[in-house]
């Protein structure tokens, strides 16, 4: 098991009406965290809507997570 | 690159690039307008992942400062609510001549736009809001 913090923004932050959480889980990927939380919050974004940064980086869903890793949902930008 | 959530004072930033070896300081700010793809806009909230878009501006800043022969760049965007004609992103480039400093200054705003994580939310008067480039891409449940 480990522990996965998930920092949520904009969008899927109104969806989840929170800010963070913690996880304990048995995945391995981003992707796989994602699912488990799309299909709890029933978020309208899919990962191809996406990207995904892991401890303020942008990575690569596939990549594999390590104990209390940071993990935030990037969706399309819109600063400036 | 700095986020804030607090007016923008673009005197004191330009202030703050002051350099003698300057000779030309190019400035770009991003107003929040009145009109988005035909819907009237009433007012604009600017969420950011702050750590992670200062980190990401900082990559930009230094990409602009190895690209192009400048002294100095800098940006500040802010986040929270803003009325029509508020400022929502600042950039500031030093060089010795004018033409580069345009250059760089172009080449950090629009690296912001496409890179840094910063969303905008928008109010309209209709009473509708969105999220900008983001609406057109949920999908409808399919369970």
């Amino acid at each position: 098991m480990k522990t996965i913090n998930i920092s949520y923004f904009a969008k899927l932050r109104e969806e989840a009406n929170k800010r963070s959480e913690s996880i304990e889980t048995e995945v391995n990927t981003g992707l796989e965290v994602f699912k488990l939380l799309k299909e709890k919050y029933n978020f309208s974004l899919s990962e191809t809507d996406l990207k995904i940064a892991i401890n303020e980086e942008f990575a690569d869903w596939n990549d594999e997570l390590k104990n209390n890793d940071l993990i935030v949902f990037i969706q399309p930008v819109a600063g400036g | 690159m700095q986020v804030l959530d607090t007016d923008l004072n673009t005197y004191e930033l330009n202030e703050s690039m002051k350099n003698v070896s300057a000779g030309a300081l190019v400035t770009f700010e991003g107003w929040v307008r009145n009109l988005n793809e035909g819907k009237e806009v009433i007012a604009l909230e600017y969420e950011a992942y702050n750590t992670m878009a200062e980190k990401e501006g900082q990559k930009i800043i230094a990409e602009a400062k190895t690209k192009f022969n400048i002294i100095d760049a800098k940006a500040v965007h802010r986040v929270g609510k803003l009325d029509l004609g508020g400022i929502a992103v600042w950039v500031g480039v030093t060089s010795k001549h004018r033409g580069i400093a345009f250059e760089a200054c172009e080449y950090i705003i629009d690296e912001i736009k496409k890179k840094a994580p910063i969303w905008k939310k928008e109010y309209y008067l209709d009473g509708d809001s969105g999220w900008v480039n983001c609406e057109h891409c949920a999908h409808p449940h399919t369970h």
